[in-house]
């Protein structure tokens, strides 16, 4: 085939999501966020929701989510998107909302607006993301950071009788009655995104159906944080996270109970 | 006429924010003001009129609610106590930052910390000066009686919404726990999404249509010519608020030669201060700033110029009495200004501000 056949619109086998802006993402190369952002795009778009779809944004390195997804969007205090979140929803009930926020947003400064956001099911999806690390601030020590992990807070490694033990916020409201849909996934490679694509779009379209609250983690890494290059960091997340966090649905109301992981 | 009514202060918040067609209201509760929304609650609103009321986990939570809702474009508000006004003010600042329009009720009890359940004016500082962080202000308003509680409600949301800004109710336990004859509001609609969409469809966060660029609602700006701009057109907002809406009640100034200052439940008890002191032979006034925030410093500084010394009368350790001297100053005019007040929650007596007067202004007359 030649050059200007193959790229004839109906050959096109990818393309960049409409709703994907046209601007230099300020990501470190290898940082998950970047790839994550992309899939919400694509989501949305694909489902056809730009124009109801309301995103909440946290403090933390997605701070600026906004400047790279096309619609409209609030930018929250540090933690406090499950409760912005509320006040849209609650009074825009035909929107679809959706929080996106770190570990250190979501797991630490924020763990009671988003216990109690699960807890009333909030008709919303929660976006969460778990790279184990304060990304934004220099790499301190979140309360997801794992055991004997090196950060700038614990430069001889998270420990538990100083720091307590990595919290697994995930499994916590999976036990709410207010979620409907809990799931762990990641995004490392092709088959992992292809995974992550479709439990956003689940959650999103239970939200759609009026389910209560998703909740997505996606376990992320943060290379530069954790002072890796991006490949050496898919491989220490692999062999260090998942066994501490395993992917996989945790609770799925259509399929009944939730699953317990441990 | 409207519906007269015998009402709690708290109570008559609650049946005017329904009334003036608000949208939700967020709250957790806090002594004294708790009958806000307890009364919101018992009047199912979301039946009548379709307003939202949710009791939120925390005032952190409460006021961050208020901010998304806000940031949608509709009509919401909070109230709190002291310690929960504290909790807020991150919120409060993000909701100026982002020049975002709401009503935050204070009804004050004393402090400092977990302090008294009983009234006080201490939080007029942290009212008028912004409270939480950065150069930002917010449209105060002090009912001194039921009947304002109710006037303000609608009041606080449309200037609210004529400057983009959050307004805050500032009163006290004792305005909000008095039974007092009210003549109610009459009911308003609630807007439409189209009528929120034609309002502020120009910055909140009603969706995005292919017919508009995104909104984004944020208090972020990291390049700092870019935040300085925005910090310049907040002045600028708070500049002309100050040349527009000062709000007062000037009692007796007229032939006045002393002038107390006092809002709220002081200024009640100064009215009848002045009785006492014009039966003594002093021509007193009152004045009695409605708008504690843009203060109204132009009366003031006119009354400087005939009068002979003003009582700053707050149940306080005397807070606003720095912006009746800077008032007075700026005038161009050297006069005293004194300050009487009583803390811990104990509403001062009439009796004692005629004395105060008498030893603090009058004495040192002579
Ligand atoms: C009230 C408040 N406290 C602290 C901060 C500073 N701060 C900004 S981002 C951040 C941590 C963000 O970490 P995380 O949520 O894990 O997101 P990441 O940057 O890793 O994506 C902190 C502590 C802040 N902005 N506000």
């Amino acid at each position: 085939m030649e050059t200007k056949d193959i790229i004839k619109p109906e050959n096109l086998v990818y393309g960049k999501s409409e709703l994907l802006i046209d601007t230099i993402m300020h990501y470190c190369p290898g940082c998950t966020h970047g790839v994550v952002h992309k899939l919400i795009a694509e989501a949305i778009g694909e489902m056809g929701i730009q124009e109801k779809t309301i995103g909440i944004a946290p403090v933390g390195c997605s701070v600026f989510a906004y400047n790279y997804i096309d619609i409209d969007w609030q930018e929250a205090a540090h933690g406090r998107a499950p409760a912005v979140a509320t006040g849209v929803v609650r009074l825009n009930p035909d929107k679809f909302v959706f929080t996106y926020q770190g570990d250190g947003d979501l797991a630490s400064i924020g763990a009671a607006e988003i216990i109690h956001a699960c807890n009333r099911g909030e008709n919303m999806l929660v976006i969460f993301i778990n790279n184990g690390i304060y990304g934004m601030t220099g790499g301190q020590m979140a309360p997801t950071t794992i055991e004997n992990m090196v950060t700038s807070t614990t430069p001889c490694g998270r420990d538990s009788e100083l720091n307590g033990y990595p919290l697994k916020m995930t499994d916590l409201v999976a036990q709410l009655p207010g979620t409907s849909y809990v799931t762990r996934q990641s995004a490392q490679t092709a088959a992992a995104v292809r995974k992550c694509k479709r439990a956003l779009k689940k959650g999103i379209q239970n939200v759609l159906d009026k389910k209560g609250t998703s909740f997505v983690e996606v376990i992320s890494t943060c290379n530069s944080g954790w002072k890796m290059t991006p490949v050496q960091a898919n491989k220490w997340m692999e062999e260090n996270m998942f066994p501490y966090y395993p992917l996989g649905d945790l609770k799925d109301s259509e399929k009944g109970e939730p699953v317990s992981k441990n | 006429m409207g519906e007269l009514r015998l009402m709690k202060g708290n109570e008559v918040l609650a049946e005017a924010a329904i009334r003036c067609g608000c949208d939700g209201y967020f709250g957790y509760p806090i002594t004294p003001q708790s009958e806000v929304m307890e009364t919101l609650m018992e009047r199912q609103p979301w039946n009548e009129t379709g307003m939202v009321v949710l009791q939120a986990e925390s005032e952190v939570a409460a006021i961050n609610m208020v901010y998304g809702a806000a940031g949608s474009g509709k009509k919401v508000m909070t109230s709190s106590s002291s310690p929960g006004i504290s909790l807020m003010s991150e919120g409060i600042s993000y909701i100026a930052g982002a020049e975002l329009p709401c009503l935050v009720v204070n009804v004050q009890r004393g402090g400092p910390g977990l302090g008294t359940i009983q009234p006080s004016q201490a939080d007029y500082s942290q009212a008028v000066k912004g409270g939480g962080h950065g150069d930002y202000k917010m449209i105060v308003l002090a009912p001194s009686s039921v009947q304002e509680m109710n006037d303000f409600v609608d009041l606080a949301f449309e200037l609210a919404f004529k400057y983009r800004n959050p307004s805050m109710i500032l009163a006290d336990g004792a305005i909000g726990q008095m039974m007092e004859k009210v003549e109610l509001s009459d009911y308003k609609e609630r807007w439409s999404d189209e009528e929120v969409i034609e309002k502020s469809g120009s910055w909140a966060t009603t969706g995005k249509p292919s017919s508009r660029e995104r909104n984004v609602v944020t208090s972020l700006e990291l390049d700092s010519l870019k935040m300085e701009e925005n910090n310049n057109r907040f002045q600028e907002k708070y500049r002309r608020m100050e040349a527009e809406e000062q709000r007062y009640e000037a009692i007796q100034c007229d032939d006045a030669e002393y002038i107390f200052v006092a809002f709220g439940t002081s200024a009640r008890v100064c009215q009848k201060a002045v009785e006492i002191a014009r039966e003594k032979g002093v021509k007193v006034g009152l004045l009695r700033p409605i708008t504690l925030f843009p203060f109204p410093k132009t009366i003031i500084g006119e009354l400087a110029k005939d009068v002979k010394g003003f009582l700053s009368v707050e149940m306080s350790a005397g807070q606003m009495v720095e912006d009746v001297k800077q008032a007075v100053f700026d005038a161009g005019i050297i006069r005293p200004v004194a300050f009487f007040g009583r803390m811990g929650g104990i509403i001062p007596t009439p009796g004692e501000v005629v004395e105060a007067l008498e030893q603090k202004l009058l004495k040192e007359k002579r």
